[in-house]
């Protein structure tokens, strides 16, 4: 798990940083876009009311007794003061002479100004900036034209105070939706993640030797990686049964010359002269059997392995399958008078009967083997807490002081069995077999008296 | 090319811009050099209280205080004079010089607890919410109805020339900015206002410079009436004494309040102090009643009381200071004043 943590970083989190990054350039770009306008807006009241004050202070212009005449309206300037508290500059000038207002105010004498039409400039004045608005009125006075330029301006404080406002609730506004797009960036980063981690998980959640192809409907995009993860589980499966075959041919190959090598041993120590000879002739029988085992253990292991890749599901009943294979371990008990007790209740059990028997036998088979002649084997077949216990009891010497999980580790044997043939398998296939069944196998020395206490564990059907 | 220019420039038309006379002038000392030099409209017996108390506060200042008339404190101002604090209660001359960018700006925590009507662009600041005031002597109105409302008083003195005749006072706006600044606020609000002035006109009114003359001779019953007197604590102490003589009415149909406005230079040599001054000032006017002082404070029910607010702080206070309408406004009044 660890190791799938580290490397290149989160694809979740790089998602995220994506998604915020495109939301931060969004929210810039709006509180930009929205600062603008805002600024536009502002501006364009500005504008509005200027020409209003100024085109109301050219509508009172009139001519009286050949003189031009005016009067500034209360209202134009009182519409100047309601906008903003900024400082507001007239002039009006006719023919070019100042009529009245500040005569110093920046009035660009553009020509282009045409009658009725409002002008706008902005400059500097009295240290600040002035936006004016210029209107310009032709007017008879006697018999002469007189053109009439009036000019309102007005700083632009209030305007880029009210800009600033917007811009900086705008920014806010951004901001809010900048954490808002991040929160979702988050959640969409990990909902779009979801079908990659169901699909870890359920690799993951497999047994080891679960090597069928996944089969989940998955996005498109995914589809390349499980089609690449079934072709790489399908060659792995076969090169395991290609050694898993392996072994079976070598150990059918083994055990055939062995058998023949055997009877021959046998008929030379009948024959053998000397004890020397006959003693030889022992370990070399010896040696044969050891070697007869393993390859008989080894191809049993390869059978639990190979079975158990796609366990059978038959309902079994246990007493029926544990009197069969007491039936066919008698004949080796009764070669060391050893009797087998069975008592069973009647369970059922779902599962592979070809494997259970087998690891019910090599149970018995250690039982019998590390006892002493004359004993009786106790074999109790009880439920318990839902499941079925299948309790082996010998009257043996015992496990000695080595560890059971020890014991059950492939190949490893225990210290009382050095004068007993065997390969070490044994407890390694009966405990694959039970594991594969979903049970187990609990093997301790009895509490009282001498003798192993072996439980199979299987779950009820 | 017969055209009427009046290339005045505003301001100049206000007065000749000579050396102005003082009308008044209080130095109190201080423990240190630094003088703040104040220009105000304020009577001394007004405004010695004030400065008592400011100087109470800060002892180092030496306090140099000159009453001036209003138009020639703006003159004094926009020609360039060197004050700390100018005070005025001539708000569209005070306006005029703020928006021509001769006062600098202020801001304290007190200047931002102002209501928005008492203050504009923290460069012009209100303390006071005065309102105009119609004094009468009761005397005069024997078996009369003391009038509440213009279309009322108008009523009576036309009703009664031989007995009002020389009677009634009001402001010279020829010469006093305040009461300019009434006469246009009340040509703008109320019709009644020129007619109430041609009957005014028709009984030979005397015209007066300032307030104080005028509620003396109210006083001393050499008026029946003064018409836009600033109704200051003063005349309300005044009336008091006079055991029922005097009536200080507000007309109910329509009545000015005008706010008393102070403003730092933009050449003041110690803005700092003249901020500290200002700031005194403000936290006087924001009391909450339990104090006598000799002006009333700023309140929203006084601005208010009659239903209209005061007058607004804003450029449109400079309309009638263009030399163009003054012009026509001062004619309309002359006719209807002086003629008859
Ligand atoms: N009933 C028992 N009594 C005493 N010791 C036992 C018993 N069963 C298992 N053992 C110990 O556990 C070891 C491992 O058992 P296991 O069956 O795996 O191997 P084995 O019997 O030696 O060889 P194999 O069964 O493959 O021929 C044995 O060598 C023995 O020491
Ligand atoms: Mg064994």
């Amino acid at each position: 798990m660890n190791d799938t943590r580290r490397g290149t970083g989160s694809i979740g989190r790089r998602l995220t940083l994506y998604l915020a990054i495109v939301a931060a350039l969004l929210s810039l770009l709006s509180w930009g876009i929205v600062t603008g306008f805002a600024r536009q807006a502002a501006e364009k009241t500005q504008d509005n009311v200027l020409s209003a004050a100024a085109t109301a202070i050219a509508e009172t212009l009139r001519s009286e007794q050949g003189e031009v005449w005016l009067e500034l309206p209360y209202s134009a300037f009182s519409m100047l003061g309601a906008i903003s508290e900024d400082r507001v500059f007239y002039r009006i000038t006719a023919n070019g002479a100042l009529l009245t207002g500040y005569e110093d105010l920046p009035v660009s004498t553009d020509p282009s100004i045409r009658a009725g039409e409002v002008g706008f400039a902005t400059s500097a004045y009295r240290g600040e900036a002035l936006r004016m608005a210029t209107v310009s009125r032709r007017i008879l006075a006697g018999n002469r034209p007189v053109q009439v330029i009036v000019t309102v301006g007005q700083t632009r404080e209030g305007i880029a105070e009210i800009a600033r406002d917007l811009s900086r609730q705008a920014g806010f506004l951004s901001i809010a939706f900048f954490l808002i797009a991040v929160v979702l960036s988050f959640f969409a980063a990990r909902a779009s993640l979801r079908p990659l981690n169901e699909i870890a998980k359920a690799v993951s959640r497999r047994g080891p030797s679960d090597l069928r192809p996944l089969r989940r409907p998955a996005p498109r995009e995914l589809a390349p990686l499980i089609a690449a993860l079934n072709r790489f589980m399908d060659r792995l499966g076969q090169s395991i049964r290609r050694s898993e075959d392996f072994i079976v041919e070598a150990a059918h190959r083994v055990r055939t010359p062995l058998a023949t090598v055997r009877v021959h041993a046998d008929l030379a120590l009948r024959n053998a002269q000397s004890e020397a000879e006959r003693d030889r002739l022992r370990q070399m029988i010896r040696a044969i059997d050891e070697s007869s085992r393993s390859a008989g253990q080894l191809l049993d292991h390869a059978t639990v392995a190979f079975r158990s890749d796609d366990l059978l599901k038959d309902q079994i009943s246990l007493r029926d399958l544990a009197k069969q294979t007491v039936i066919s371990m008698t004949p080796t008990a009764s070669m060391k008078d050893i009797e087998i007790d069975l008592e069973a209740e009647a369970l059922c059990v779902e599962g592979d009967a070809v494997l259970l028997d087998n690891a019910l036998r090599n149970i018995l088979d250690n039982a019998i083997k590390y006892s002493p002649e004359d004993t009786t084997i106790e074999m109790r077949i009880t439920a318990q807490n839902g499941e079925a216990h299948i309790i082996v009891t010998d009257q043996g010497a015992g496990l000695g002081d080595d560890p059971p999980e020890m014991l059950t580790q492939r190949f490893k044997r225990g210290r009382n069995a050095e004068n007993i043939v065997g390969s070490g398998l044994g407890l390694t296939i009966a405990a694959d077999v039970l594991f594969a069944h979903g049970g187990r196998l609990e093997l301790r020395n009895k509490a009282e008296g001498n003798g192993v206490c072996a439980s199979l564990v299987l779950p009820l059907a | 090319m017969r055209l009427t220019c009046f290339a005045l420039g505003l301001g100049l038309s206000l007065s000749p811009a000579a050396a102005f006379e003082p009308e008044d002038h209080l130095w109190i000392e201080g423990s240190s050099d630094q003088v703040l030099r104040i220009l105000s409209t304020a009577d001394l017996d007004v405004f010695t209280p004030y400065l008592m108390a400011f100087h109470a506060e800060h002892p180092d200042l030496d306090l140099d205080y000159t009453v001036v008339s209003s138009t020639d404190l703006y003159d004094e101002i926009h020609s360039g004079g060197v004050y700390d604090v100018v005070i005025s209660s001539a708000m569209d001359l005070q306006f005029q010089l703020a928006n021509d960018g001769l006062a600098r700006r202020h801001r304290s925590p007190i200047t931002q607890n102002l209501p928005d009507w008492a203050q504009w662009r923290e460069v012009i600041f209100a303390f006071t919410t005065e309102p105009a005031v119609v004094l009468v002597a009761t005397e005069y109105f024997d078996g009369l109805e003391i009038p509440q409302t213009r279309q009322e008083l108008i009523a009576i003195l036309r009703d009664n020339p031989e007995r009002f005749a020389g009677k009634i006072g009001t402001y010279d706006v020829r010469d006093s900015g305040l009461g300019y600044l009434f006469a246009t606020q009340e040509d703008r609000a109320t019709d009644a206002y020129w007619r109430l002035s041609e009957v005014m006109g028709r009984l030979q009114p005397a015209l007066y410079c300032c307030s104080g003359p005028m509620i003396e001779d109210v006083m001393s019953g050499k008026l029946a009436l003064a018409y836009n007197v600033l109704g200051s604590y003063a005349a309300e102490r005044l009336a008091d004494q006079s055991e029922g003589r005097v009536q200080i009415l507000r007309m109910t149909d329509f009545s000015n309040v005008i706010l008393r406005t102070a403003l730092i230079p933009a050449t003041a040599p110690n803005p700092t102090e003249a901020g500290t001054f200002i700031d005194a000032l403000l936290t006087i006017a924001l009391r909450d009643g339990a104090e006598d002082w000799p002006l009333p404070p700023l309140s929203a029910a006084t601005a208010s009381g009659s239903g209209f607010g005061p007058i607004r702080i804003g450029p449109a206070l400079m309309v009638y200071l263009d030399p163009l309408n003054r012009r026509t406004f001062l004619s309309e009044w002359e006719n209807a004043i002086l003629e008859q």
